[in-house]
């Protein structure tokens, strides 16, 4: 990356707007994020790549971000004067709530962008309370407005109607065709407020992101609210309690530009010297070491993962890979955890904790594209609260450790706040898989022909593929979002899977208790269809402690043998065991089964069908 | 070396690609030729690849040569008769040679059997198929019943042995229906009977039409059926199993089979045909050019048709052997495995398969797979070599 010096220059607060973009997923935040930065110059065409700042391969294909990132705009404003305008992309998944809310805190403004065909999604609204949430002044954007379905009347109402603000000011653009990206640039210097700060008080600055870089190592990104950082400068993270020598103070362009200083109201990054991301909390407070700030900011809270599971190498000798991929993946993202974890079933692999379901989805694909690794993931499961009857709590992430129930008094579960829009078609039946699914109904109210409902669900009866459920009721068109609540007490029970008697620790669960025999029935079908027929019988069981309440069998295997062979052709007949060797080598040896690894894969997503 | 990794045991297959048309079920390296053709120049192909052969293992003995195809009964016997004389020139034969050609029953076929005979064929295994004549025709074969039955007496009355070939489990075949067939061909069968179950080979017309759903396969429990009955007709008529699919009177054993199970030296000459051949204490696969006419020139050109020869791993060995002898029901030595593959049939696994009942080790120290495990010999190999 080249690296371009200017002088150290001091931008007057006046002359600051920053700013960022919430939208739904496929709304446009990211053609917009390019328009903007094309028509300010910040990278000339041959510079351009689709999508500038969603720079990672994995971003990029599923249009969502992850990180964090920032890009400073120079404009000359209708006014004649010039402004710095500083966008912050944020990660735009409820997985990364934390971070977008810390994203959020670092700017004045927020530009609502919201398809002008499609209206207003779930997770266009989660994000819009963040905003909210954050002090945001906002500004609708209605994109797409050239197509031929595109209704920006209906929209504006229904921003009006379900987030509650002014949008009869909204700005009407086509992001794609370039259409009124001027009047955005002109909303961001006249409507959205320039931020405050004293260049005088002792450096206060916000920790927005960090990411790892193969050649700086990790870069911070940060925004200034008092004070000033520079190079050189000796800087204390408050919450981590670590000092570092900054070795570089500049902004995005988005090209990485060093200024060497930056001052209130100012968005920019650091680089010190840190080996990775996890010395790095998203939402810590900087400050100067020698001359501290009274106190740190509000709102730090320590990454949590949420939801857990099992990843194992298919191949057993991609274990020390898979390790290190792990640690390669974690250097740049200190929400992801993992420790080593044996399984009968499945060998030696790691219990890896994420942020949500997608979060876990990326990290499982970066492992599989980017390191080449051929993974069995177990279901993902909760954090349970297990309350011994003793009064200890244990935190419980692996179903299979659940302890002896005879020494639990209670169990209890995460459960979300869940919202959900879907055109009125689909609603009877989202209603009946909410239902189906222990959820309690808190809202129920109609935005023109869509449906807002609003459920407080239990987040093992999400994890467990909910929104794939959701998704293929509706045919696409529900979309979904959700926020930690609480625990709550759950009559929860530990279903077991026996093979052949013995107990396939791989694919034990917690269930509730009324919904443990349906599940252990179809996991036991399931498994009879995945597991092929050995030479002997194989009994598929499920139980709760010593109850069998679903049984199959697998029949043995009564003919396998080739007829004929041909002029002493022992190739042909060599070449059929060479292949049969090789399939068992797929297989999971368990007891004297051998159980193919996609039984595994194919049992654990299974679905209600 | 250790002695146990060959056993003396030697044989020639001799493969005759050419067929009067192909059978739909058939994926064997056939071909019809129509037009003129220069059998004598033909025949010259084969001298010239035996003494190729020959020069790689001398000194051998010739215990069996088996002539395959393809219709090695549309053969000349004259042409017989000069590549027996041809090996007979390049190795010892043994006074006990047995010496086998296949022959389909019609009967213009049958008319050179005495011919046969003459030229030093000993042994004829008769591809009858079917005793019933609608399943004949559609096996595509060229014969009915009645000239098969006058091919199978005419055989038994020139040559000192004999055999013929069943394919069962076919489609539409009920159990009653191959309980009546079989207990008449047992009648018919003198020493020897090779029972085939139908299987689809890719490549064939019967893989296009079963993949069409126009060929409908017995299932899993009625193939199974059809394999018991067949052991119990068989063991009952005195000609129990001796390999999956040959059944013979004891001491009526095609000794050429038994050179293939249990991993003797062969050499495969004609186009298409394989071999595995001990050359310099190494263990060779050999394969030749399938096309007639190419391996034909090739031959002429460069004195053989190879185109594989593949030195086989200790690995390869140890599967070629247990694939091809657990097929047998005298079993395998364990310490003739052990020379060829240099390691041991893992203890845990025998033990497993003995505990279900499939393999047991015999007083002479074999490992032989049981009639409860016939039936699955191929997992219970897969479990033995993995």
């Amino acid at each position: 990356m080249p690296f371009c010096y200017q002088p150290a220059m001091t931008t007057p607060l006046k002359n600051i707007r920053n700013f960022s973009i919430v939208a739904h997923i496929d709304h446009g935040k990211s053609t917009l994020a390019d328009r903007l930065i094309q028509l300010t110059g910040g990278l000339d065409l041959r510079e351009m790549k689709s999508q500038v700042l969603d720079s990672m391969e994995i971003e990029r294909e599923r249009g969502i971000t992850i990180k964090a990132q920032t890009v400073r705009l120079t404009y000359r404003a209708a006014d004649g004067e010039d402004y710095i305008l500083n966008l912050i992309d944020t990660p735009g998944h409820v997985d990364f709530a934390y971070e977008v809310s810390r994203s959020l805190a670092a700017v004045e403004g927020s530009l609502l962008v919201v398809d002008a065909s499609q209206g207003v999604e779930a997770q266009t609204l989660a994000n819009v309370y963040h905003a909210i949430e954050a002090d945001n002044e906002i500004v609708p954007v209605l994109n797409k407005i050239d197509l031929p379905a595109a209704d920006p009347d209906r929209v504006k109402s229904q921003i009006e109607d379900v987030i509650g603000i002014d949008a009869s000011d909204a700005v009407e653009i086509s992001a794609k065709t370039g259409l009124g990206i001027d009047k955005v640039l002109e909303a961001i210097v006249t409507r959205l407020p320039a931020p405050n700060g004293d260049i005088t008080a002792p450096l206060k600055a916000l920790l927005v992101d960090s990411w790892y870089d193969t050649y700086l190592g990790v870069v911070v990104l940060i925004r200034v609210i008092d004070g000033t950082i520079r190079k050189g400068q000796r800087i204390r993270m408050m919450n981590a309690n670590a000092v570092y020598e900054l070795d570089r103070v500049g902004v995005f362009t988005p090209k990485l530009v060093d200024i060497g200083e930056l001052g209130p109201g100012e968005i920019g990054f650091f680089t010190a010297s840190i080996k990775e991301v996890a010395d790095t909390n998203v939402g810590d407070t900087i400050t100067d070491d020698k001359k501290p700030t009274a106190e740190a900011l509000p709102g730090f809270r320590p990454a949590q993962p949420v939801v857990f599971c099992g990843l194992f190498p298919v191949d057993a000798n991609d274990f020390d890979d898979l390790r290190a991929a792990m640690g390669k993946l974690r250097l740049n993202d200190a929400s992801f955890s993992f420790e080593m974890e044996t399984s009968a079933a499945l060998g030696f692999g790691f219990r890896c904790g994420f942020l949500g379901l997608l979060h876990l989805e990326i990290i499982q694909e970066r492992l599989s594209r980017e390191f080449n690794l051929d993974l069995i993931a177990t279901a993902p499961s909760v954090v349970y609260e297990v309350e011994m009857t003793n009064g200890d709590v244990q935190m419980l992430h692996n179903p299979a450790d659940l302890p002896d129930v005879v020494k639990i008094a209670e169990i209890r579960e995460p459960w979300i706040k869940a919202t959900i829009l879907t055109p009125d078609d689909y609603l009877g039946a989202i209603l009946k898989l909410c239902q189906d699914r222990r959820g309690i109904q808190r809202n129920l109210s109609y935005v023109g022909n869509r449906a807002m409902v609003e459920y407080d669900l239990p987040l093992n009866e999400v994890v467990f593929d909910f929104y794939d459920r959701l998704k293929s009721i509706s045919k696409g068109y529900a979309s979904f979002d959700y926020t930690l609540s609480d625990y709550r007490e759950g009559d929860l029970v530990k279903l077991s899977v026996l093979v052949n008697s013995e107990p396939v620790d791989a694919l034990s669960m917690l269930v509730h208790r009324s919904a443990a025999e349906a599940r252990g029935r179809v996991m036991c079908e399931k498994l009879k269809e995945l597991i092929p027929p050995h030479l002997f019988v194989i009994p598929i069981q499920a139980a709760i402690g010593g109850k069998i309440i679903a049984r199959e069998t697998v029949r043995a295997m009564r003919k396998d043998v080739t007829a004929k062979c041909y002029g002493g052709d022992a190739t042909r007949k060599r070449k059929l065991l060479e292949k049969q060797k090789a399939g068992k080598k797929k297989m999971r040896q368990f007891g004297s089964v051998e159980i193919p690894q996609e039984a595994f894969i194919k049992a654990l997503k299974m679905g209600d069908s | 070396m250790s002695a146990d990794r060959g056993n003396d045991l030697f044989g020639v297959y001799v493969h005759w690609p050419f067929c009067a048309a192909k059978c739909p079920y058939c994926d064997f390296n056939s071909h019809v030729h129509r037009g003129p053709f220069d059998e004598a120049g033909y025949v010259a192909a084969y001298a010239r690849e035996i003494a190729h052969f020959a020069s790689l293992t001398p000194g051998r003995h010739v215990q069996s040569v088996f002539f395959g195809g393809g219709t090695p009964s549309l053969m000349n016997p004259r042409s017989v008769g000069a590549i027996l004389n041809e090996i007979a020139r390049h190795w010892t034969i043994d006074e006990r040679v047995e010496i086998t050609l296949e022959a389909n029953p019609t009967s213009v076929e049958a008319e050179r059997f005495r011919g046969y005979r003459a030229a030093g064929v000993n042994r004829v295994s008769l591809g009858v198929q079917a005793l019933r004549d609608k399943p004949l025709a559609e096996l595509g074969r060229r014969h009915t019943v009645d000239e098969a039955v006058a091919a199978v007496h005419l055989a038994q009355s020139i040559f000192e042995r004999s055999s013929f070939d069943l394919i069962y489990a076919r489609p539409r075949q009920t159990l009653e229906d191959w309980r009546e067939e079989l207990s008449e061909a047992l009648w018919l069968a003198q020493g020897h009977i090779s029972l085939y179950q139908l299987t689809i080979e890719m490549g064939t017309r019967f893989y296009d039409l079963h993949r069409a759903g126009k060929l409908v396969m017995p299932d899993e429990e009625l193939a199974a059926d059809f394999y018991e009955l067949t052991q119990e007709l068989t063991a009952a008529a005195g000609l129990p199993a001796y390999e999956i699919s040959n059944h013979a009177r004891p001491g009526q054993e095609s000794r050429h089979n038994l050179l293939y199970w249990r991993y003797g030296e062969y050499a495969g000459v004609g186009p298409g045909a394989h071999g595995r051949l001990l050359v310099n204490n190494q263990r060779h696969a050999t394969a030749t050019e399938k096309m007639p006419f190419d391996w034909q020139a090739r031959v002429m050109a460069a004195g053989h048709g190879l185109v594989t020869d593949d030195i086989l791993t200790w690995e390869e060995q140890g599967d070629e052997f247990l694939v091809m002898g657990l097929r047998l029901k005298e079993g395998i030595s364990p310490a003739r495995f052990t020379a060829l593959s240099g390691r041991r049939i893992a203890e845990r696994q025998i033990a497993d398969l003995k505990s279900y009942g499939f393999v047991e080790t015999l007083p002479n120290g074999n490992l032989r797979v049981t009639e409860k495990g016939f039936p699955v010999l191929d997992a219970v190999v897969a479990d033995l070599a993995a």
